[in-house]
């Protein structure tokens, strides 16, 4: 019974890799989540996270099914089970929107990038992406595309899907201080453009220069 | 005019109100194909013409434009297809796996087709994320309370729990349940939440 009391807590099992407490994992869930949300473009995919917040709602059911019935606890454990899970769904529920959205343009990328570039899909999200792409091409030339005049019948996907929109404004919140951050690196009198960024302060900001800031942890969206 | 069906198309689209798929309009989609077919040999002949005769420049204008309204044509006509696809893949999450027949008699052949693709792909990743796979479609709003009351609005017959009790689903009856339990029967329009 004491250990379905640490549903939203601290677990005394510290099964994961990086030695994290539920609690930590949870808070990290919630971050990705919100950046992802807030984030035009496709994030990297935390799906180390992911899997370990499931085996966690996996082992609370299960807690709560040895639970006595009508126990007043339950309920409440399992509301804050269906608020992870909610969580943890809208989480790949965005990232997936986003991937439908951008797909061709995400393979072309994966194709292009190096190979120590992280890869911003998970294996299955590729996979999935994949087989969209090849969907709507397929219809594209069934429907229509094979009706045409011979040179129009070509067309390249990640040509015509309209892109994420990098110059999105982004609220930002520091939690490393990142010095001389370079505010718009298209004009060429850099100095000007340069702002630091104090731990805890806020802003608002073009989303492009600080996106390698959000993947690393540096800034947080809000 | 060339490129006027192709917007009406377009056009077709945009009167739809969200969430409503059209019936797919074959014949536009075809007239459209044929006048490109007609605009393509036109050029052909112009284009064979001037190759012949360099001093002739007259038709050149007249290809331009041609071959614009070809290109036109194309791109309205794929975008009217993947708009299509991409309220076919909203009724996806809104209905589940199987789409009421109203739905499924105003997608042409191919739509079908696509969407039992799409509804493949969606389902073999929901099944790879963790350990026993996470459907993707519950869960789309925050929950409030575990409990929610609901009235029944068309008569359904008994459904089982997860916990393993029964209940009877009739029309006007009310019931207390579990909200993952019931946002599906929510959306199908079997249960209206009360309060």
């Amino acid at each position: 019974m004491d250990d379905l009391l640490n549903v939203s807590g601290v677990s005394n099992d510290d099964s994961d890799e990086e030695h994290l407490t539920a609690a930590q994992v949870l808070e990290k869930l919630e971050q990705a989540w919100m950046n992802e949300r807030l984030s035009p473009n496709l994030m990297e995919c935390k799906s180390q996270i992911v899997e370990i917040m499931l085996e966690q709602i996996e082992e609370m059911e299960a807690n709560i099914q040895r639970a006595q019935k009508g126990d007043l606890k339950i309920s409440l454990h399992r509301l804050e089970l269906d608020r992870i899970r909610y969580v943890v769904s809208s989480y790949l529920r965005c990232r997936l929107e986003k991937i439908e959205k951008f797909a061709p343009i995400l393979l072309e990328r994966e194709k292009s990038k190096s190979d120590d570039e992280p890869s911003k899909l998970s294996p299955e999200e590729f996979a999935f992406a994949k087989e969209l792409v090849g969907n709507v091409d397929n219809h594209f030339k069934s429907s229509a595309l094979k009706h045409m005049p011979r040179n129009l019948q070509n067309i390249a996907l990640h040509e015509i899907t309209s892109r994420p929109n990098l110059d999105h404004y982004v609220f930002l919140r520091v939690h490393q201080r990142e010095e001389g951050v370079i505010v718009d690196p298209e004009t060429d009198d850099h100095a000007e453009d340069r702002v630091d960024l104090e731990v805890g302060a806020q802003h608002l900001m073009r989303y492009q220069p600080i996106e390698q800031l959000v993947e690393n942890g540096a800034v947080s969206l809000i | 005019m060339f490129g006027e069906k192709a917007l009406d198309l377009i056009r077709e689209l945009h009167r739809s109100r969200d969430g409503t798929l059209g019936p797919y309009n074959e014949d536009v989609v075809r007239q459209i194909l044929e006048e490109m077919q007609i605009l393509y040999e036109a050029n052909q002949e112009d284009v064979a013409q001037v190759v012949q005769n360099d001093s002739d420049q007259s038709s050149l204008t007249a290809i331009q434009v041609r071959h614009d309204s070809l290109q036109r044509n194309k791109r309205c006509l794929l975008a009217y297809l993947y708009n299509r696809l991409m309220k076919i893949r909203d009724m996806r999450w809104e209905f589940g796996s199987v789409l009421p027949p109203d739905i499924r008699r105003n997608m042409s052949e191919r739509e079908v087709q696509w969407f039992s693709n799409y509804n493949r792909s969606l389902s073999s990743y929901m099944r790879s994320i963790g350990p026993r796979g996470l459907d993707l479609t519950q869960d789309l709003k925050p929950p409030q309370n575990v409990f929610i009351e609901v009235r029944c609005v068309e008569d359904r017959g008994e459904i089982e729990l997860d916990d393993g009790s029964r209940i009877l689903l009739k029309k006007n009856s009310m019931h207390f349940l579990p909200r993952s339990q019931c946002e599906r029967l929510i959306r199908q329009g079997i249960l209206k939440q009360v309060a």
